[in-house]
């Protein structure tokens, strides 16, 4: 074994009582070296890395031998691997909001992270933590040691913890998802901090993630994973310009593409008119002192939305895109005029907006929450038609439920069962067939599709292009995924703290963007793939 | 549900039967329960001082149901027959036949032909002996016990109802309404319960109908937090604003969508409230402030039990009633807290200990 290798598992198998997750894993890591792990969810990738280090539940089975700095690391005692673990291996998690103890400022949990390994107090341990948190490039270091986390965005979180993980001078440093849970501007600054530290410190990158775009630029091997097997490994450049394994194609193509049919043009009043609509929350009004000004989440905006059009919403979270689309379908209080189908939408109120409501419908993102998980799906997909038509029979509503579902590819006959026997996929499938039921005109689509794994996304995108092709239906299409958005989209707008950067035909403006901020969420996508 | 032709269990409630047949104690406490409750239930059929049914000069009486008088069977009082008295005891064998419960003793029968001083201990006549008014104690068990499970059941069905209601509409609708609810509330919960009723009983003749109303205007409070709970977090979970949008109106989210999830809270606390009703309406009676005189009820036997301590039979048989009906309950509300317990439904499920695996689906769609 040369001394360059830092890490290796050889034939890693895990398994839950019977199941099993990893099946015969050979993976290593070189000093210096950044080794990306891929496939969709549930292919083990995770489980993997956790297992090898011994931090999975007592009553996992795992086999097969690890190595780490030429050290077999099979047999070790709970103390040995403490030891170990956050001194010469770092972690990164998913999660920068609940990795860090909400009651502990940042440089008492970090002082805790070098007393433990190193001993360090004091002065000392203070010099330290400045000199972390300036290598992870965060501002104000002086002001933040005495911060708490949730004085912090999600970026700076996480790069607290990356200061956490490298405090210690670790030669390995296992980083899961480190940056699912940011946003598109944030990941790119973060991985770049993580290569530069890597070849600072000489350290082995063990790159854990489901993004590809991300993999292609950071990673200098990949192993992609399936079911729990390796299904190809090599050199990033090798497996992504010619991949050997079918699965590994399948993964790469499976970036959205094609654009949506062009809309009908006609001359008619517009499907849905807004018009200077702004969402404001009312701050709480603290005792004895005037009421703060109200928190304004959408600025006053106009938009327009023909029939059979998908205008694609885009921005980072938090950029009001959600309450936007919420306030448009009044299911948040805004000023300013809606009209819908020519028809005034924000003056309505009680029955007569319950009336209305079935003109127009919404997908949410996450397809796990959405489907009540008590009730069958034929009766989550009738649901609404049985309310707004009372008048239709057994036998129409049993129709129009099949036909609902060969709307949106599902056999027909799977409406005696749960939610939970469907894939993630599936299920958003079947949120699609609920508003569609009501044959709407306009379906509100917030983040459909980032919640599922690149392949099943495309499918997706495909099906909600034939049935907009079908039924001439108009789209609110929000995403922070400009791949996405440019495969739905006729129009985009692209919002940044509830205000406007910019508005145009999607090809012009991804072409052309005027803002700083749009070409940074270009950047971030894989459209910017060569 | 408006759904009419499937009517299978949803998995939820599959699993969580499972659960429950799993845990053998609660399984065998619900049944001994409902067997004790059944037979309590025909407590006029077990122990009664009035025969079943009888012949009497060729014709068929029913005195368990229709009170006859005394002239029917040559007596001299037009009053309602008392078949325990001697004279008539022996008119009516001579002329045709009676069938009598196995306990010949009501609730409230003074037994005259009692050997030595009340109370006296048991034996073949008194199976539990008699109090020291000489009525048969197994009769007085036997009417108390449902008197009480009928009170705890009538409070804790009402306290669910007014509970669940109350505290949804709060949770449900939020902001205001729940701001000023929830001060009342406050308000209402300061209000001393038991000063009320000692303060009613001197009042009126209390029975157990104002009992009832009296505790039910304070029994739901502990309920209305969870619920209200329950309300405020599912009240934004996605399905629930899916079928907002779908313009359903809020009656009909609240009662498919919302309610299911406050149940499972509700549920496990009805254990708590069953018991918490016998033991008040008990230690009420114990004081002398709760059902009127002659009621068959458990905490005045407990009374009893405490003033004659020379007839250990009265506290035992009361000591033992009550621990084994608690015991009982307690042992169902664990297998329902179980059943109801997520966690537990994974360990249930998979023989292990629950465990966080990275990439698995989320709880609800594990198989």
């Amino acid at each position: 074994m040369s001394d360059k290798r830092l890490f290796e598992l050889r034939r890693l198998t895990i398994r839950f009582g019977a199941q099993a997750a990893v099946t015969a894993l050979d993976l290593h890591v070189d000093r210096g070296e950044t080794v990306a792990v891929v496939g969709e969810s549930g292919s083990g990738k995770s489980v993997s890395a956790l297992g090898a280090l011994g931090l999975l539940p007592t009553g996992t089975d795992i086999e097969g031998e690890r190595y780490f700095d030429g050290r077999d690391i099979g047999h070790l005692s709970p103390r040995q691997w403490n030891a170990l673990r956050g001194g010469q291996i770092g972690f990164i998690f998913q999660e920068p909001m609940t990795s860090l103890n909400p009651l502990h400022s940042i440089g008492k949990q970090l002082g805790e992270t070098l007393r433990l390994h190193q001993g360090l107090r004091g002065e000392a341990a203070k010099r330290r933590i400045k000199e972390l948190l300036t290598q992870v490039r965060l501002p104000r270091v002086e002001e933040l040691i005495s911060a708490w986390p949730h004085q912090l965005s999600g970026g700076q979180r996480q790069r607290v913890m990356i200061a956490m993980a490298i405090a210690n001078d670790p030669k390995l440093l296992i980083a899961d998802e480190p940056t699912t849970a940011l946003d598109v501007t944030v990941q790119q600054e973060i991985l770049a901090l993580l290569d530069d530290l890597r070849d600072r410190h000489d350290m082995g990158l063990l790159l854990i993630s489901h993004d590809l775009n991300l993999v292609r630029r950071h990673a200098d091997r990949v192993v992609v994973m399936r079911r729990g097997e390796r299904v190809e490994t090599g050199p990033t450049p090798v497996v992504f310009d010619t991949p050997q394994a079918a699965y590994t194609r399948q993964l790469i193509d499976a970036i959205p593409s094609g654009r949506p049919a062009p809309p009908e043009q006609d001359g008619e009043t517009p499907l849905l008119a807004a018009d200077r609509v702004s969402v404001a929350f009312s701050r709480p009004k603290p005792f004895l002192r005037p009421r703060p000004p109200a928190f304004v989440a959408v600025e006053p905006l106009s938009l327009q939305l023909r029939k059979g059009e998908t205008l694609g919403i885009v921005g980072e979270s938090g950029s009001g895109k959600t309450t936007l689309a919420s306030a448009l379908i009044r299911l948040l209080p805004a000023s300013g005029e809606i009209r819908f189908a020519g028809q005034r939408l924000d003056t309505l109120s009680g029955d007569a907006l319950r009336r209305q409501r079935r003109g127009f419908q919404i997908v949410f993102q996450d397809p796990y929450g959405s489907l009540s998980p008590r009730m069958p799906v034929a009766d989550i997909i009738s649901e609404g038609l049985r309310f707004h038509h009372p008048e239709l029979d057994e036998a129409t509503v049993a129709e129009r439920i099949a036909e609902a579902l060969r709307d949106v590819d599902l056999p027909p006959d799977c409406g005696d069962r749960y939610p939970h026997e469907f894939s993630g996929g599936q299920r958003q499938r079947i949120a699609i067939a609920r508003a569609l039921i009501l044959k709407p005109s306009l379906l509100v689509l917030d983040e459909p599709t980032s919640a599922l794994d690149r392949t099943v996304q495309k499918q997706l995108i495909e099906l909600l292009r034939s049935v907009q092709a079908r039924h001439g239906l108009a789209y609110l299409f929000i995403s922070h995924d400009l791949a996405v958005v440019r495969a739905m989209a006729h129009r985009i707008l692209v919002l940044k703290d509830g205000k406007v950067v910019e508005q145009g035909e999607c090809e012009a403006l991804l072409e052309n963007p005027q803002s700083a901020y749009t070409r940074a969420l270009i950047d971030a996508s894989s459209l910017s793939l060569p | 549900m408006t759904s009419s032709h499937r009517r299978r269990l949803s998995p939820i409630t599959q699993r969580r039967l499972q659960v429950f047949r799993g845990n053998r104690r609660a399984v065998w406490s619900l049944w001994i329960f409902g067997l004790l409750f059944i037979v309590s239930l025909g407590a006029e059929l077990v122990a009664n001082d009035k025969p079943i049914v009888m012949q009497y000069d060729g014709h068929w009486y029913v005195p368990l149901l229709v009170d006859y008088p005394e002239t029917e069977f040559g007596g001299f009082l037009p009053t309602t027959a008392d078949y325990r008295d001697p004279v008539v005891y022996e008119q009516i064998a001579d002329n045709g036949w009676m069938l009598w419960p196995p306990v010949p003793f009501s609730y409230q029968t003074l037994d005259r032909d009692v050997q030595g001083p009340v109370p006296s201990p048991p034996g073949s006549r008194h199976w539990l002996g008699t109090d020291d008014q000489g009525r048969d104690v197994f009769a007085r068990v036997l009417y108390g016990f449902r008197l009480s499970v009928a009170f705890a059941l009538a409070l804790t069905i009402g306290s669910i109802f007014l509970g669940v209601v109350i505290g949804g509409v709060q949770g449900y609708f939020g902001g205001k309404i729940d701001l000023i609810g929830q001060r009342l509330i406050e308000i209402w919960s300061g209000l001393p319960v038991l000063f009320l009723l000692i303060i009613l009983a001197s009042l009126v003749e209390p029975n157990i109908w104002w009992l009832l109303g009296i505790m039910l205007l304070f029994s739901w409070l502990g309920l209305v937090d969870i619920v209200r709970a329950e309300f405020l977090r599912a009240r934004n979970l996605e399905y629930v604003r899916a079928a907002r949008a779908m313009g359903l109106p809020s009656h009909l989210i609240m009662r498919r969508h919302v309610l299911p999830n406050a149940m499972v809270a509700t549920l496990t606390f009805i254990p708590f409230l069953f018991t918490g009703a016998i033991t008040t309406l008990t230690a009420l009676d114990f004081l002398g402030f709760g059902l009127p005189p002659g009621s068959p009820s458990l905490g005045e036997l407990v009374a009893q039990g405490k003033n004659n301590l020379q007839a250990p039979w009265l506290g035992v048989t009361a000591f033992v009633t009550l621990s084994v009906m608690l015991s009982l309950l307690v042992f169902i509300g664990e297998g329902l807290r179980d059943a109801f317990d997520p966690r537990h439904i994974l360990t249930a499920s998979r023989g292990d200990r629950p465990a966080a695996i990275p990439d698995s689906p989320r709880q609800e769609s594990l198989p």
